[in-house]
C-alpha cells in the first residue's frame, strides 16, 4: 500500500489540525521539517472537521485547510465534514 | 418555509454545473472548436468529477486572507532590510534564476489555463482551469513583488522580463511553456496540469522553499508556501483530468501515455536548473537534489503510477534514465553554468572545501569520481588568477535547448549525443527522450528559436559577444555576470557585514 | 595593521525593475506597475499553436483594433491579483451577511408571490447569461497580448462566475433550497420567447474570433443594457410592487457594476483614442451589436419593467459611448 500524505505550513493553526489528524489517524507519522509539517499514513489519511473544531474550540470549515496546505499525495475526497486522501493500490 | 440544507456537493453542482446549457442557436463545435483535433474522445462531460468545490465567494475570502498575510510579511521584510539576513549573498543568485527563469513560466501557465478554461466543453473542468489561471497570475505577481526588494540591492533581477524572451538558458523554460501552450487543450492539461503540477512541481517548490527558509530568505519562503497552498488544488485538478481522460474512452490511453512520457522528460530536463539550485546555490543545505528526487518523484510518483496502473498507464518512459541521472544532473548543470558564467545574468562560483565535502557525502557514487577533480582544478585556476570561462558557443539540444553536456549513464564520462534528420537537415539531441519527442513531431520542433543558432544568424544584436550579452540580452557586463568573487554583489554584502572587501584581502595578503 | 570599520551602507542601487523604469522613469514604482506592465513575452516564440497555425502565441493580429503599444492601458482601479481579491472579499462579506439576514428573517415568505415569480422569470435566468459572460471574458484574457489589459479580463471573467453563483443562490433563497426556481429559470432560458433573443445573442458572441469585438459585444453593449435594465430599473419596479427586499440580494451586482464600469470605460476610451482606424472599427461593432441587443432584449424589458425600459437603457449606453469618444 502506498502512503497518502499531506504537508502543512508550520504555524499555530496547523498545530491544531495536526493534533486532530493524529487523533483520527492513529497510525500516521508526523515529520517536522524546516517551516513545514508532513504527515503520512499507509493508504489513507483523513481530516475531520469535528475533530479540528474540537481542538481549536471554534467553528472551522474544511475549505480553510487550503490556507495552510503545502502539498498532498493521494486521491482527494472533500465534503462538508471531512477531507480525505487515499490510494487505491 | 424552513429551508432544507444543501450539502457541499449538491450546492457546488447547482452553482457551477447547472449554469451550463445545451446550445441551440449555434453548434457546439463552433463554440468549442478545439476539442477534437488531438484525437481525444470525450463521450460525456457530465462524468467529470470536480476535484475541489470552491465557489467564487469562498475563493475570494480565502485568497484574500492569504494575500493579506503575504503582503504584510513582504512589507515587514522590506522595512527591516531583510535582504541582509540571508545566509550568504551567493544564495541570492538562486532567486535571480527563479525570477528570470520560473516566474515568467507562471505567467505562461496563467495564459494556458485561461485558454483551456475557455476551450474545454465541460463546465466543471472549465471552471477548475479558470481558477488555476487566476492562481498562476497570482504566483507571477507575488513573485515579482517578493523579489522587488532584492532587486533594489542586488544585480541581475532588473530585466527579468526582457531577458526571458532572449537569453540562452532562459529559452529552456520558455520553450517548455511555449510547447505546452501551442499544444491542444488536452495535451496542455496533461503537460502542465498533470505531468508538471502533479508529478514535478513539488520538487521545485517544497524542498527549495524549505531551503529558502533555512537560508533566512523570508520573502521567498513566504511567497513559496503561499503559492503552494494553491498548488494542492492544482495537483488535484491534474490528477482528475488524467482519470477523466482515461475513463472516457480506451482510445485515449495510448495518447495520454505518450503525453506523459513526453512531458515527464521535458519537465525533468527543465528541473536540471532546480537541481543545481538545490545542490550548489543554497549555502545552508536542507537535502540534496538526489534526496528530494527520491522523496518527491520516486516515492510519490510510484504511488501515483501504481494507482494509475488500473487504466493501463505505466511509469513514464525514461523514468529509469532520469532516476540514474539523479546522481549526476546537478553537478553537470552547474558545470555548464560555471563554464558560461560570463554569459549568465547571475553569478557562479566553485563550492568551498566544506561544500565539496558535503557533496562527496551526499553523492558517494559520483561526486569524488567524476566531478570533484574537475572542480578542484577550476578552483586552482581561479586562485592563480585564471578563472576558467569557456569562450566557445555551446551546441544546444534541439528539444530541451540545454547545452549538450549531459553524459551517458552507461559511461558517465562520455557526453550523450543523438541526431535525427528531417527535411535534409540534421538536428542534435542530449538524450533519447529529447530525440523521441522531436521524431514524433519534427514539424513542430524544427521551429524552435534556438539561441545559439540565432546568434550565428545575426539575429541577436551583432557578431561580438558584447553586442549579444550587453545590447541584446541587457546583461550589465562585469556586474550581473562572471564569478561571484569580485562581483559588486559580494562587495556590497561585505560592506553591510563589515567583512573585508576583496581589495582589503589582497592588501592583507601582500 | 589597522582595521578600518566601514559604515554599512543600505542605500538601494536602483528604485525599481528596468521594465517599469523605462516606462515610468527612475523612481520607486507601485506594486500595480511592477506586476502589470511589460511582463508578457513579446518575441522569439518557439512554436506556432497547433490549434491556430497561422498565428503566434501573443499574436497582436487576433483583433482588428491596433495599438502601437498595448501597455499604454491602465486599469483605474489598479487591480493586480492581491488588490483584486481583497476588494472582492470585502464585497462578498457584505453579501454573505445580507443573504444570511434575508434567509434568517424569512424575507422570501413575506414577498408577494407574483413578485417572487417575477424575479424567477426575469432575473434568475441571468445566471446562464453570466456563465456566457464568464466564457467570453476568459476568451479575451487568453487571446489578448499585454498583461495590463489581460488581467482585467481575467478578474472580470471570475467576477461573472461569482455573479452567476450569487444569482443561483438568489433562486435558492426564493425557493427554500428546493431548487425549483433554478429548474424553472433554466426552462425560461431555454424556451421562454422572452429570453431567446438574449440566449441567441450570447451564443453568437461565443463564436466570435476577434477578442476585442467580444469585449464590445459583451461588456460594452450587452452588459450596459442588461445591468441598467435589471439592477436599476427592475429593482425599482420590484420595490414598487412590494419586493424591496430584493435590494439586499443584488447589492453585490450593483456595486460590482460600478467598479467594473470604471475599467470597461477606460479600456474602451484608450483603444478608441488610439487612432481613427480603431474608432471606426469599434463604431461599426457597436452599431451592429447594439442593434441586435436592443431587439433581443426588448421582450424581456417589456415584461420586467415596461414600455419605456429599453429606451432608458439605450440612453445609458449612448452616454457611455459618448464618454469614450464614440
Amino acid at each position: 500500500m502506498s502512503k497518502a500524505y499531506i504537508a502543512l505550513q508550520d504555524n499555530e493553526e496547523s498545530h491544531y489540525i495536526v493534533e486532530a489528524i493524529e487523533e483520527d489517524n492513529p497510525t500516521a507519522t508526523v515529520i517536522y521539517q524546516p517551516a513545514m509539517i508532513r504527515i503520512e499514513n499507509e493508504g489513507r489519511l483523513v481530516i475531520k472537521r469535528e475533530t479540528v473544531e474540537e481542538k481549536m474550540g471554534r467553528d472551522w470549515e474544511i475549505q480553510a485547510l487550503h490556507v495552510n496546505l503545502i502539498t498532498l499525495g493521494g486521491n482527494v475526497d472533500e465534503d462538508d465534514d471531512q477531507f480525505s486522501l487515499s490510494w487505491k493500490q | 418555509m424552513t429551508a432544507k440544507k444543501l450539502n457541499m456537493k449538491e450546492k457546488y453542482s447547482l452553482l457551477t454545473r447547472d449554469l451550463d446549457w445545451e446550445y441551440s442557436y449555434r453548434d457546439y463545435k463552433e463554440i468549442f472548436p478545439q476539442e477534437e483535433f488531438e484525437g481525444i474522445k470525450i463521450t460525456d462531460w457530465s462524468k467529470w468529477e470536480d476535484p475541489f468545490r470552491l465557489t467564487m465567494d469562498a475563493y475570494w475570502k480565502y485568497q484574500a486572507e492569504k494575500e493579506k498575510k503575504l503582503y504584510a510579511i513582504l512589507d515587514a521584510f522590506a522595512q527591516n532590510n531583510g535582504q541582509q539576513n540571508v545566509t550568504d549573498a551567493r544564495y541570492i543568485n538562486a532567486i535571480k534564476l527563479f525570477l528570470t527563469g520560473i516566474s515568467p513560466g507562471e505567467h505562461q501557465a496563467a495564459m494556458g489555463f485561461g485558454h483551456v478554461g475557455r476551450q474545454l466543453g465541460g463546465v466543471g473542468a472549465r471552471v477548475a482551469c479558470q481558477m488555476q489561471a487566476i492562481d498562476e497570475l497570482r504566483h507571477v505577481q507575488t513573485q515579482i513583488h517578493a523579489m522587488s526588494h532584492y532587486n533594489k540591492f542586488f544585480d541581475g533581477f532588473q530585466d527579468f522580463s526582457h531577458m526571458h524572451d532572449r537569453v540562452w538558458y532562459l529559452s529552456v523554460p520558455k520553450s517548455f511553456f511555449d510547447d505546452a501552450r501551442t499544444a491542444g487543450p488536452f495535451e496542455y492539461m496533461v503537460a502542465i496540469g498533470f505531468s508538471f503540477e502533479y508529478v514535478l512541481t513539488n520538487l521545485l517548490f517544497v524542498p527549495f522553499m524549505s531551503g529558502a527558509a533555512y537560508n533566512g530568505d523570508m520573502a521567498t519562503v513566504t511567497f513559496g508556501f503561499s503559492a503552494q497552498s494553491d498548488e494542492a488544488r492544482h495537483m488535484t485538478l491534474g490528477l482528475e483530468i488524467i482519470k477523466f481522460l482515461l475513463e472516457q474512452h480506451p482510445d485515449n490511453v495510448p495518447i495520454v501515455q505518450r503525453w506523459i512520457n513526453k512531458w515527464f522528460w521535458r519537465g525533468t530536463r527543465m528541473l536540471a536548473l532546480v537541481a543545481m539550485m538545490m545542490d550548489y546555490m543554497l549555502p545552508n543545505k536542507v537535502m540534496s537534489w538526489q534526496e528530494a528526487w527520491e522523496v518527491y518523484f520516486e516515492e510519490a510518483g510510484s504511488s501515483l503510477f501504481k494507482d494509475l496502473a488500473r487504466y493501463g498507464i505505466e511509469m513514464p518512459a525514461y523514468a529509469k534514465t532520469a532516476i540514474a541521472e539523479k546522481e549526476h544532473v546537478s553537478h553537470q548543470a552547474w558545470s555548464i553554468f560555471y563554464n558560461y558564467g560570463h554569459a549568465a545574468a547571475f553569478h557562479t562560483w566553485m563550492p568551498t572545501e566544506k561544500e565539496m565535502d558535503w557533496l562527496s557525502e551526499k553523492y558517494p557514487n559520483t561526486f569524488d569520481k567524476y566531478y570533484r577533480p574537475r572542480f578542484e582544478k577550476w578552483r586552482e585556476m581561479e586562485a592563480a588568477g585564471e578563472r576558467f570561462y569557456n569562450p566557445t558557443l555551446p551546441m544546444l539540444c534541439q528539444t530541451c535547448q540545454i547545452p549538450m553536456g549531459f553524459t551517458d549513464m552507461e559511461d558517465p564520462t562520455a557526453t550523450f549525443y543523438r541526431q535525427s534528420e528531417y527535411d535534409g537537415e540534421r538536428y542534435n539531441f542530449c538524450s533519447d527522450g529529447c530525440k523521441d519527442i522531436f521524431d514524433y513531431e519534427p514539424e513542430k520542433y524544427v521551429q524552435a528559436w534556438l539561441p545559439v543558432h540565432q546568434i550565428y544568424q545575426g539575429n541577436c544584436g551583432g557578431a561580438e559577444m558584447e553586442d549579444v550579452l550587453g545590447d541584446y540580452y541587457k546583461i550589465n557586463l562585469g556586474v550581473d555576470n562572471m564569478d561571484f568573487h569580485g562581483s559588486p554583489d559580494e562587495e556590497r554584502w561585505n560592506a553591510w557585514h563589515n567583512l573585508p572587501s576583496a581589495e582589503d584581502k589582497l592588501k592583507q595578503a601582500s | 595593521m589597522s582595521i578600518e570599520i566601514k559604515t554599512a551602507t543600505l542605500e538601494p542601487i536602483r528604485h525599481t525593475y528596468e521594465h517599469t523604469k523605462r516606462r515610468f522613469g527612475d523612481k520607486p514604482a507601485s506594486r500595480y506597475q511592477e506586476a502589470s506592465y511589460d511582463i508578457a513575452p513579446e518575441q522569439n516564440f518557439h512554436y506556432r499553436p497547433t490549434w491556430q497555425p497561422d498565428k503566434e502565441l501573443f499574436d497582436q493580429s487576433r483583433t482588428a483594433v491596433v495599438m502601437d503599444d498595448w501597455n499604454v492601458h491602465k486599469d483605474p482601479r489598479q487591480y493586480y491579483y492581491g488588490t483584486y481579491v481583497q476588494a472582492r472579499a470585502k464585497l462578498q462579506e457584505v453579501t454573505e451577511s445580507n443573504y444570511a439576514f434575508f434567509d434568517k428573517r424569512g424575507f422570501a415568505d413575506r414577498m408577494p408571490e407574483e413578485v417572487r415569480q417575477k424575479i424567477i422569470r426575469c432575473m434568475v435566468p441571468l445566471r446562464h447569461a453570466e456563465l456566457g459572460a464568464n466564457m467570453n471574458n476568459m476568451f479575451c484574457f487568453s487571446y489578448g497580448t499585454a498583461t495590463v489589459v489581460n488581467q482585467g479580463f481575467l478578474y472580470h471573467s471570475m467576477d461573472r462566475l461569482g455573479i452567476a453563483q450569487y444569482l443561483s443562490r438568489v433562486g435558492l433563497l426564493l425557493d427554500g433550497n428546493s431548487t425549483e426556481s433554478l429548474a424553472a429559470a433554466k426552462e425560461f432560458w431555454m424556451s421562454d420567447p422572452v429570453w431567446q433573443g438574449m440566449r441567441r445573442y450570447i451564443e453568437n458572441v461565443l463564436c466570435l474570433e476577434d477578442w476585442f469585438e467580444v469585449f464590445i459585444a459583451q461588456n460594452v453593449v450587452l452588459d450596459t443594457l442588461v445591468y441598467d435594465l435589471i439592477y436599476r430599473q427592475f429593482d425599482e419596479k420590484i420595490t414598487e410592487e412590494g419586493g424591496s427586499d430584493l435590494a439586499m440580494l443584488i447589492e453585490f451586482m450593483q456595486e460590482w457594476h460600478k467598479d467594473s464600469s470604471r475599467w470597461v470605460d477606460a479600456t474602451l476610451k484608450t483603444t478608441v483614442g488610439e487612432s481613427e482606424h480603431n474608432r471606426e472599427t469599434i463604431r461599426r461593432w457597436v452599431a451592429d451589436w447594439q442593434e441586435k441587443a436592443v431587439a433581443d432584449l426588448a421582450p424581456l424589458a417589456e415584461i420586467a419593467v415596461g414600455d419605456d425600459a429599453m429606451n432608458a437603457c439605450v440612453e445609458v449606453l449612448n452616454k457611455r459611448l459618448a464618454k469614450a469618444g464614440l
